[in-house]
């Protein structure tokens, strides 16, 4: 009973004060409960690959957005993931309960092997380096068919369940286990050295903090998200194919970091929560099956053009405002501050305070 | 089998050259990372091919106007969508990809997806110590060439060249010394993509032409430029052969080696890059060099 009152004034005092608070609540309860209300087998495998690829996103975020290490070859983890469970689970014959954690480890190896070859490069000479590593990887798997399937890959690699909700429902739990963790991550001490890593890395060093150690720790943590949702996808498409490192899903994922808003995590979740369905939704079109790419690519030059920072950062400055003095967020229909009673309105404001940085 | 290689790594390394060239000044001026280059690079070689075969225009008035349409286009882009953006770093780089992106769907939209066949612009062949070179790739060889000599004279005999390579150095100063860095900007990415427009052009006839042909170039134009140092004409001329021969000597010499050639070409990248990370002739941006 008092952990049930805790909970409530919990949810009251934190969750309810916001409205992008409540609908990250309104959306993880709407993606337990959909099952038991609408359980078309469609719906569930989009939702099944959103979330999936949700996890991959948020990775990415985590790695490029907090701490600047702009990855462009991320879906290395995602494929290695893919590829090390399957392997075990198809030629081992291990249940994929485990080889899934095979699969991560390999690829949060691989994190920090990457890691360690990256800790002297920076800007655009990372981008660019970390885009030959899952290209390599194509290379050695084309050139040794006998092993790894060659260009159609392995087949009949065993699911985790046969069971369409049972599937479902593993995603949307690892996706929500995860990208909390990551939230969590990011949002701690951690988060903010990488922060500041980012933000000026000399700056960082000379207070005394470790960035080497620091930036193989974020490597290794966004491989280990990436490669479990890698396993999980191939173990769910029951494929374990090249598509899974191919330089298309890691700018895939660039494009959906960027366009949900960086170093937010929620951002590319929301992201691709809103341009995966939506994609999919217009191959369903007569004529559109062709051209999705086409107007998925559209869609983000439009939205650019008009929202520079990312979507969801844009909706939330939308429906909420920062409070000139104590810097928290407040819901937009306030006038004063939450917390400190500050007037929000920018007319209220006195003239002597600086401007709100946008 | 030495000949061969010789050959084809002078060829692939003189398309390479040109490409990575023009994506490193791009860069060195105005700092975008552009995803789209090979994507013009692809755009001329179509434009060519309904030219020439559509069309039935001549191949020089063909390959003329298809430059010359690109890199018009190029600009329109970059006012269109690029310059907006300017301020906002990653989102112009995932502008440029979408970009690319869009031009990939509307070649596949318009052409379909198989190979286009584009007939030789010049027939017939001579043998050079026991090895056969189509006229085709003497071509390749001699319009490269020519690109890359006028390329140097530009940079480094002009005004505008001067003006580039100064940019390049050091935009803020360079605007205060009364350079308008916005022209200089739009006059690089029209060189740029016009050095790309005319390598796929000439490429056209040899390589195949499909909506997916930007793809391989892009990785090896990237790893090129990284090699070679971002924003470093030399690097990037340098960087093209090495990376042209090693492919060459993959391909001909190992037993796997068309799958192993991009794989092989990005180790040595990144076998660079472990010992001098800011590449072969980088110059370190940052003032905070360690």
């Amino acid at each position: 009973m008092y952990w049930l009152r805790r909970l409530w004034s919990e949810l009251r005092n934190e969750v309810f004060v916001l409205p992008s608070r409540m609908l990250v609540l309104a959306w993880a309860l709407g993606l337990l409960a959909l099952p038991a209300v609408y359980a078309d087998p469609y719906v569930m495998r989009i939702l099944t690959l959103t979330c999936l690829y949700a996890i991959f996103a948020a990775s990415w975020d985590l790695l490029a957005g907090y701490s600047g290490q702009v990855n462009f070859g991320h879906a290395l983890f995602f494929g290695a993931g893919g590829y090390a469970s399957s392997m075990l689970s198809l030629k081992l014959g291990v249940s994929p309960w485990l080889t899934i954690w095979v699969g991560a480890a390999v690829a949060t190896l691989l994190g920090l092997g990457v890691g360690y070859i990256c800790l002297r490069l920076r800007g655009a000479y990372l981008s660019l380096a970390t885009l030959a590593f899952p290209l390599i990887a194509v290379g050695l798997l084309l050139a040794f068919p006998g092993f790894s399937g060659g260009e159609l890959g392995m087949f009949g690699v065993s699911r985790l369940t046969n069971n369409l909700i049972g599937n479902y429902y593993i995603a949307v739990i690892a996706m929500l286990v995860l990208v909390f963790g990551m939230w969590l991550i990011a949002d701690s001490k951690f988060g903010l050295v990488l922060h500041a890593i980012r933000d000026d890395e000399l700056a960082a060093r000379a207070s005394g903090i470790n960035t080497p150690r620091y930036k193989l720790t974020v490597f290794a943590i966004a491989a280990f998200a990436a490669g479990v949702a890698g396993a999980l996808l191939a173990h769910y498409l029951r494929i374990a194919a090249p598509f899974l490192l191919e330089t298309a899903l890691s700018f895939q994922v660039v494009i959906w970091g960027i366009f949900g808003g960086v170093a937010t995590i929620y951002g590319p979740v929301a992201a691709v929560f809103v341009l995966f369905p939506l994609i999919e939704w217009f191959g369903g079109f007569q004529g559109f099956g062709e051209r999705r790419l086409l107007f998925f690519a559209v869609i983000v030059l439009l939205v650019l053009l008009f929202m520079p920072r990312g979507l969801v950062p844009w909706v939330r400055d939308k429906v909420e405002t920062l409070c000139p003095r104590c810097k928290q967020r407040n819901p937009g229909w306030r006038a004063v501050c939450r917390l400190c009673e500050a007037p929000l309105s920018a007319t209220d404001r006195p003239r002597s305070t600086a401007p709100r940085k946008a | 089998m030495l000949q061969d290689i010789i050959i084809t790594g002078l060829i692939s390394g003189g398309v390479y050259a040109l490409l990575a060239i023009g994506f490193s000044l791009i860069f060195g001026v105005a700092r975008i990372v552009n995803i789209a280059h090979t994507a013009f690079y692809m755009l001329a070689s179509y434009g060519f091919y309904t030219l020439l075969v559509k069309v039935g225009l001549n191949f020089v008035f063909a390959g003329v106007l298809a430059v010359a349409g690109v890199t018009a286009l190029s600009l329109l882009c970059y006012k269109l969508i690029i310059e907006p953006l300017r301020e906002h770093e990653s989102a112009v780089l995932i502008a440029t990809i979408a970009l690319a992106l869009v031009i990939q769907e509307l070649m596949l939209f318009g052409f379909g997806g198989h190979f286009l066949g584009i007939p030789s612009t010049l027939d017939g062949a001579f043998s050079v110590g026991g090895v056969s070179v189509a006229y085709q790739r003497v071509v390749i060889m001699g319009v490269a060439a020519a690109m890359l000599i006028a390329t140097w004279t530009m940079l480094y005999r002009t005004r505008l060249g001067l003006a580039i390579r100064a940019t390049a150095n050091d935009l803020e100063v360079a605007s205060l010394m009364g350079m308008n860095v916005h022209r200089i900007a739009l006059a690089t990415v029209a060189f740029s993509v016009l050095l790309a427009a005319i390598a796929g052009v000439v490429v056209a006839p040899v390589y195949v032409v499909d909506p997916f042909m930007w793809l391989g170039p892009l990785v090896t134009m990237l790893a090129i430029v990284v090699l070679g140092g971002l924003g470093s004409v030399k690097g990037s001329l340098i960087g093209a052969f090495i990376i042209g021969f090693v492919e060459a000597i993959t391909v001909f010499a190992l037993p796997a080696g068309a799958f192993l050639k991009g794989a092989v070409a990005l180790s040595i990248m990144v076998l660079v890059l472990f010992v001098r990370p800011e590449g072969l002739y980088g110059v370190a941006f940052e003032e905070e060099e360690r």
